[in-house]
């Protein structure tokens, strides 16, 4: 297409390689916590979730943004495509999430707190 | 036929017609609605597993006791190593597809086959992996035995540390045979026979006064919960009825059957995603070598193929930190 071959001629290749240079660190730095565990981050929570768990995610949104800014190239297309990606999956996935988890979350509370057998 | 053209008097301005107003071409935006609504779909696999685990939340089994294999490591206690080895993979052939898109965009032929053949290079590697991985979780490594409730108890000796029902299990003349549908009824199979029976667990897990009962239940230091011996022998002859080994959609030596079933469903459902990138890339790759692209003077076939690759790459982040890491 013409529209922006005039933005795509010189070559990307530095922001390429700085890019996997971020996403190799952050998977770094989640493997390393993932296998040192530190107490301290394990054993406080936040929001009902222990703070390790917190980082985790967010380091993962991180590289999310990454692949999908940077190497889907979202940074480049117009507003409008970005916003019509990037809010639909946000809003869906959010009261996905939100709906499960506090299900799941309920029935574990029944399984606990009822009267019903299963440790047998 | 001039009488049958319709003039609307907006030609030339927003609403004439032949807008783009997103700039980008219809095949690129199909892939961008392909990869939302499968976004969606990887959405809902996982936030199932999430609602799965949170249920089970005090039981789930511990990620880095289940995926400790590595390579010619055999025995050795190595958690998250080989995931994160994929994990490197997986970034890596998607940075080597970048620049195969970053070099057709200046319309380098050879760059972008040496790219496109990396990238295909290092989706078979993780293809690869994914099947060692499975074959570990599959086969398992210790065994253990499933009680009438369907919870899954496990065995430790003195010093905490897991013991494989084959050092336990004192072999008796096997009377079992497995039972095959030719035998019997023909319906009537069953799957596999494990290696040792019940009888033969209970009479070994008697003999040997150092080993104790780990049950799955998680307590508040999020470890599992380890009984006395007395509460061992208790629990196991009253409660076990069989022994499982490995992993399968029934019943796993790890925990609730939901575990392996979503392991099996999600890491496949991605591996499937992963197996037909491999193969949409080797189309692309020889139609490259073909020179298709050379002809048209733009790649942007590369650019979409990429767009669906880089997806895969996306996915796998969010897999990874939902299985292995939180």
């Amino acid at each position: 297409m013409a529209h922006d071959t005039a933005h795509h001629q010189e070559s990307n290749t530095k922001r390429i390689w700085t890019v996997f240079v971020i996403l190799s660190i952050v998977t770094l730095i989640e493997v390393v916590l993932g296998i040192l565990k530190p107490d301290l981050l394990t054993g406080t929570s936040f929001l009902s979730m222990s703070l390790l768990n917190w980082i985790f995610i967010i380091l993962t949104l991180y590289k999310a943004y990454y692949i999908t800014w940077s190497f889907m190239h979202l940074e480049g297309e117009t507003k409008g495509l970005r916003r019509a990606i990037v809010w639909t999956a946000v809003f869906l996935i959010s009261y996905l999430i939100f709906i499960l988890l506090t299900e799941g979350d309920y029935i574990y509370e029944v399984f606990k707190a009822n009267h019903v057998a299963w440790d047998f | 036929m001039e009488a049958t053209v319709v003039r609307t008097g907006t030609e030339g301005k927003t609403w004439g017609g032949g807008n783009e107003p997103l700039k980008a071409s219809y095949g690129k935006l199909m892939m961008w609605f392909f990869i939302v609504s499968d976004a969606l779909t990887f959405s809902g696999f996982l936030a199932a597993y999430g609602f799965s685990r949170f249920k089970f939340l005090d039981s789930w089994p511990i990620a880095d006791e289940v995926f400790n294999h590595f390579p010619f490591l055999h025995g050795v206690d190595a958690p998250m190593y080989y995931v994160a080895l994929m994990t490197f993979i997986l970034i890596f052939s998607s940075v080597t597809m970048v620049l195969a898109v970053d070099a057709g965009h200046q319309l380098k032929k050879g760059k972008v086959t040496f790219y496109m053949f990396l990238t295909i290079i290092g989706g078979v590697i993780f293809l690869g992996s994914q099947a060692w991985e499975w074959k570990n979780f599959i086969n398992g490594t210790y065994g253990a035995v499933y009680t009438e409730g369907g919870n899954i108890l496990q065995f430790i000796d003195g010093e905490g540390h897991r013991v494989a029902l084959a050092d336990i299990a004192v072999p008796e003349a096997s009377e079992r045979v497995e039972h095959e549908a030719r035998s019997g009824v023909w319906f009537e199979s069953e799957r596999y026979l494990p290696s040792y029976s019940i009888e033969e667990v209970k009479a070994g897990f008697a003999n040997n006064s150092d080993l104790l009962i780990r049950t799955q239940m998680m307590n508040a230091e999020g470890e599992k919960t380890i009984l006395s011996r007395e509460e061992s022998i208790a629990k196991l002859d009253a409660e076990a009825i069989g022994v499982v080994e490995g992993a399968n959609l029934t019943r796993n030596e790890y925990g609730p059957p939901l575990f392996a079933d979503f392991f099996f469903f999600i890491t496949g459902f991605h591996g499937f995603h992963v197996f037909s990138g491999v193969l949409i890339n080797i189309i692309i790759f020889f139609n490259v070598i073909l020179g298709t692209y050379e002809r048209r003077k733009n790649y942007e076939m590369v650019e979409k193929v990429g767009l669906y690759w880089h997806f895969v790459d996306l996915v796998w982040v969010f897999v990874f930190t939902f299985f292995y890491l939180v």
